[in-house]
């Protein structure tokens, strides 16, 4: 199948409300393998999804980020592979700060508030300051990005997003010569993320997470505020939250209150913690194994008990085309 | 309470994890990710058998209650009927019964690699735990059935090299099992120490 760029279709052609293809899996259904199975064209509304009753729980969110979210362009670069549904989108999280289970998120960002929500901007920009979430998002369309989202652990999903690129972000601060990372900062407070005061932890909150700058200003790489066309929930890192789609799930920071660009190579959490199981770069690499397990495949979620869903992972998670250059010449074995 | 009845109580409670984590299966509440849930779910009861059995005889020691003896085969055998379930949720709910990745797994992952001469010790332990082969046996059984220690010790290795993010589990496991080890250590040392000083 053709997939066509961005840029060969004409504006005529783009949907003007988001469609999808949400196709509910049950765990015994059997669930068409991704890379092979062509999407079913029986486009449906999302608000006439059933798995969309489980969105009654997530956060409304602020009445001018639910109008925004609501305009948002919708993705015209369809992937063939169908969509892990709403629940389970919504359902599995790694997200420590709640907790070490899957399942902890949802259960435990119920008191977690992203509004108001302030980002503080730092480091080698002209325009540093603290910035109420509201005026980031000010004269930004946003857009949907349907996106493959590979964790580290070797299991998959598939995310329509809703957000907007960083770099069109990051260019409003006027970066300096001097900026060649940028780093991002997740909240620290254990009044809202109960985890952070546990002792057990191998974490040192708060969770931190960097890029280089051509990877920050790379099309791709997004900034997310929403999810299957609602505001983000809180346990998928609400208000705002990075996507990173070629590189591990980890990179891809939620909850984020400070950015700061530097000349330097920040440190990052997880690299921190295990520097010979997660590189800086963490790019997803079917021939890179984590010293502990195997990266050539991966589960893509949902994956029936009796016909689990094992595909072979992709190099740059499938979007090696795009992002390959930003690595011309650089060892990915070494810079894992 | 005569012996059968308990027998046949302890037979059904044994039995009460592997009916809640297969009616969660059945009826969808086990996540997005239902095979590792049973792995986990059925892993970690294997642990708690392991360290139930191990607690049989010290806890005869200690608070005299020997009426627990009877029970520790049975006891050691859902141990080894729960480690059989983790193993068989894995290789079929997450490889689907494929060898080719499962041989790739075994050599990239020590964790996964350490467990097989522990299911394989298991295994013996069982078929060598009627009464028939304890006669056959006979002094040589109880060194073989002391080969639970590796295996609780494999066990736990098990757990500790699969730490990502929090020390919690690899914790809570580790002190249960050295303390049962550890006891089991120290009357080893105290009863030598006891032969060697009472000879003249």
């Amino acid at each position: 199948m053709l997939i066509k760029k961005p840029s060969d279709i004409p504006a005529s052609e783009i949907t003007p409300e988001s469609i999808y293809l949400a196709r509910r899996d049950f765990m015994r259904g059997s669930i068409a393998t991704g890379l092979l199975g062509a999407a079913s064209l029986s486009s449906q509304n999302l608000m006439a999804d059933p798995s969309y009753s489980a969105a009654e729980a997530v956060n409304k969110g602020p009445e001018w980020l639910n109008t925004q979210i609501a305009r948002a362009k919708a993705d015209t670069q369809k992937l063939t592979e169908s969509l892990t549904p709403f629940e389970h989108v919504t359902g599995h999280n790694n997200f420590y700060e709640f907790g070490y289970d899957k399942t902890d998120p949802a259960k435990y960002s119920k008191r977690f508030k992203p509004d108001p929500w302030q980002v503080e901007i730092a480091g080698q920009v002209a325009k540093p300051g603290k910035y109420n979430l509201e005026d980031l998002l000010k004269g930004i369309d946003l857009e949907e990005r349907v996106y493959r989202l590979r964790c580290v652990e070797a299991w998959s999903m598939v995310i329509p997003w809703v957000g907007f690129s960083l770099a069109s972000l990051l260019k409003k601060f006027e970066p300096n010569s001097n900026a060649k990372y940028v780093s991002f900062v997740t909240l620290k407070d254990s009044r809202q993320f109960p985890a952070q005061a546990g002792s057990l932890s191998t974490i040192d909150w708060p969770y931190r997470e960097a890029l280089r700058i051509d990877e920050a200003m790379h099309p791709l790489t997004i900034l997310a505020v929403g999810l299957y066309g609602k505001t983000l929930p809180n346990q998928n890192g609400a208000p705002l939250r990075l996507v990173v789609p070629w590189k591990y799930g980890f990179k891809s920071i939620k909850s984020i209150v400070k950015i700061e660009f530097t000349d330097r190579q920040p440190k990052t959490t997880w690299s921190q913690i295990a520097p010979s199981e997660y590189g800086f770069y963490a790019n997803v690499n079917p021939q890179v194994d984590h010293p502990r397990w195997s990266q050539a495949h991966e589960r893509r979620l949902p994956s029936s008990l009796f016909s689990p869903n094992v595909i072979p992972t992709q190099m740059f998670n499938g979007y090696a085309d795009q992002v390959s250059n930003l690595y011309t010449g650089l060892d990915l074995r070494k810079f894992y | 309470m005569p012996v059968m009845w308990r027998r046949a109580l302890l037979f059904c409670a044994s039995l009460i994890p592997v009916i809640f984590i297969s009616f969660g299966a059945a009826t969808n509440q086990l996540g997005a990710d239902p095979a590792k849930a049973i792995v986990l779910f059925t892993g970690t009861w294997a642990f708690y058998f392991l360290l139930i059995t191990l607690s049989v005889s010290p806890l005869k020691r200690l608070a005299n209650q020997s009426w627990l003896m009877v029970h520790r085969r049975m006891l050691g055998l859902f141990t080894l009927f729960y480690a059989v379930l983790h193993m068989l949720a894995y290789l079929i709910f997450i490889l689907g019964l494929n060898f080719s990745i499962f041989g790739a797994e075994l050599v990239k992952r020590p964790y996964i690699l350490l467990t097989i001469p522990a299911v394989i010790l298991l295994i013996v332990l069982g078929i060598t735990s009627t009464k028939g082969m304890m006669r056959r046996l006979g002094k040589n059984w109880v060194k073989l059935h002391k080969s639970i220690y590796l295996i609780a010790i494999l066990a736990w290795l098990h757990v500790l090299l699969q730490v990502r993010s929090s020390y919690a589990d690899a914790v809570l496991f580790g002190v249960l099992t050295a303390g049962l080890l550890g006891i089991r250590c120290y009357w080893f040392f105290k009863k030598k120490s006891s032969i060697s000083s009472s000879k003249p």
